[in-house]
């Protein structure tokens, strides 16, 4: 029970605030409470899947194949792959970090890890084609165009801020989650 | 559309694992519960504040904020804004357009958009558990600045140089 509250009690202050904000504001709280519910029910549609096909990927892929084309001394094609899996994705940004501790566990280079984030973060594909048809063909490439080499080198300097002990702590915290 | 695809592929995937081996199959559905459950937690705090702060900033706020004429406050106010809304894409760009169309400059629009994307000040929690405190700090604030970069060379390019 302890436990329980300890893990949940960044919701329990969520919780808290929107009660207060009702007390404040009876509209503001329904409409903030309409958004959760918007917003729980576009996780529910997304988040399961994902976690599917990361337990499927955990089981059958083999460590090995992984490090093969995404680990230490994959290179540039390393680095390829990671940018294609994390612009082929979908789905806000939360959705890539479960998929990136099992990348850890599979033993895919710390570098490529970030650099997939990256690219999910901001290169999505189907985002792309939606941005090009609201904001204009030389707004979304110009922006495209900058960004890719800018999740690159973002990636790197992170990788300078870090000892390789952390890195291996990261790593082995994945194990558990 | 794609969560359809998404959802065909899992589960097919899921059949064609389960008629090569019950047990694996099994393991991976536990796996798969297992990682969301541990995750969940951190799920429904943000999710929570999302509500929020979407409640409390809309889009009449924001788009006085960040007015043609604002200038680089304008552009910085819009990238803080970007850092602390959460919104998917296919309501951020037909609103950013929208938000054009009312007189906001590309600049600032370029810089709300980038750090909307890039960095996530209300999903950091979810962050910290799989990356830690140091490069969850550090991932966004680069691309918090890395947006600014963004933002100067869209507002030059659009309008022309």
């Amino acid at each position: 029970m302890k436990n329980l509250i300890k893990r949940y009690k960044f919701f329990i202050v969520t919780v808290i605030i929107m009660s207060i904000i009702f007390l404040i504001d009876f509209n503001v709280g329904k409409k903030a409470l309409s958004i959760v519910g918007y917003s729980f029910k576009e996780m529910l549609l997304v988040i399961p899947p994902i976690f599917v096909l990361l337990g499927l990927l955990d089981v059958w892929v083999p460590r090995e194949t992984m490090i093969k084309y995404m680990g230490e001394g994959s290179g540039i094609k390393g680095v390829a792959l990671a940018i294609i899996l994390g612009s082929a994705a979908a789905g806000p940004l939360y959705g890539a970090f479960p998929i990136a501790a099992v990348f850890m566990k599979k033993g895919v280079k710390f570098s490529n890890i970030l650099i997939f984030i990256g690219a999910w973060s901001t290169t999505k594909i189907p985002m792309f084609l939606f941005e090009l048809s609201s904001l204009g063909t030389k707004f979304a490439i110009t922006r495209l165009l900058i960004d890719i080499p800018g999740i690159i080198i973002i990636a790197y300097i992170l990788l300078r801020f870090v000892t390789k002990e952390e890195i291996n702590e990261l790593y082995k915290n994945a194990e558990n989650l | 559309m794609w969560n359809l695809f998404l959802y065909i592929l899992t589960f097919l995937l899921l059949i064609l694992s389960y008629l090569k081996d019950k047990q694996k199959t099994q393991k991976a559905l536990l796996k798969a519960w297992k990682s969301f459950e541990n995750i969940l937690p951190e799920f429904l705090g943000v999710l929570m504040l999302v509500g929020i702060l979407l409640a409390v900033l809309n889009p009449q706020i924001i788009s006085k904020i960040i007015g043609k004429e604002s200038g680089i406050l304008g552009v910085i106010l819009a990238a803080i804004v970007g850092s602390i809304t959460l919104i998917p894409g296919f309501v951020a760009f037909p609103t950013a357009a929208m938000l054009l169309k009312s007189g906001a400059g590309y600049t600032q629009i370029a810089a709300f958009v980038s750090t909307l994307m890039m960095v996530g000040v209300v999903t950091m929690p979810v962050e910290i558990k799989y990356f830690g405190k140091k490069i969850t700090i550090l991932r966004n604030l680069l691309a918090f600045i890395f947006s600014f970069i963004v933002a100067f060379i869209i507002g030059k390019v659009v309008s022309g140089i």
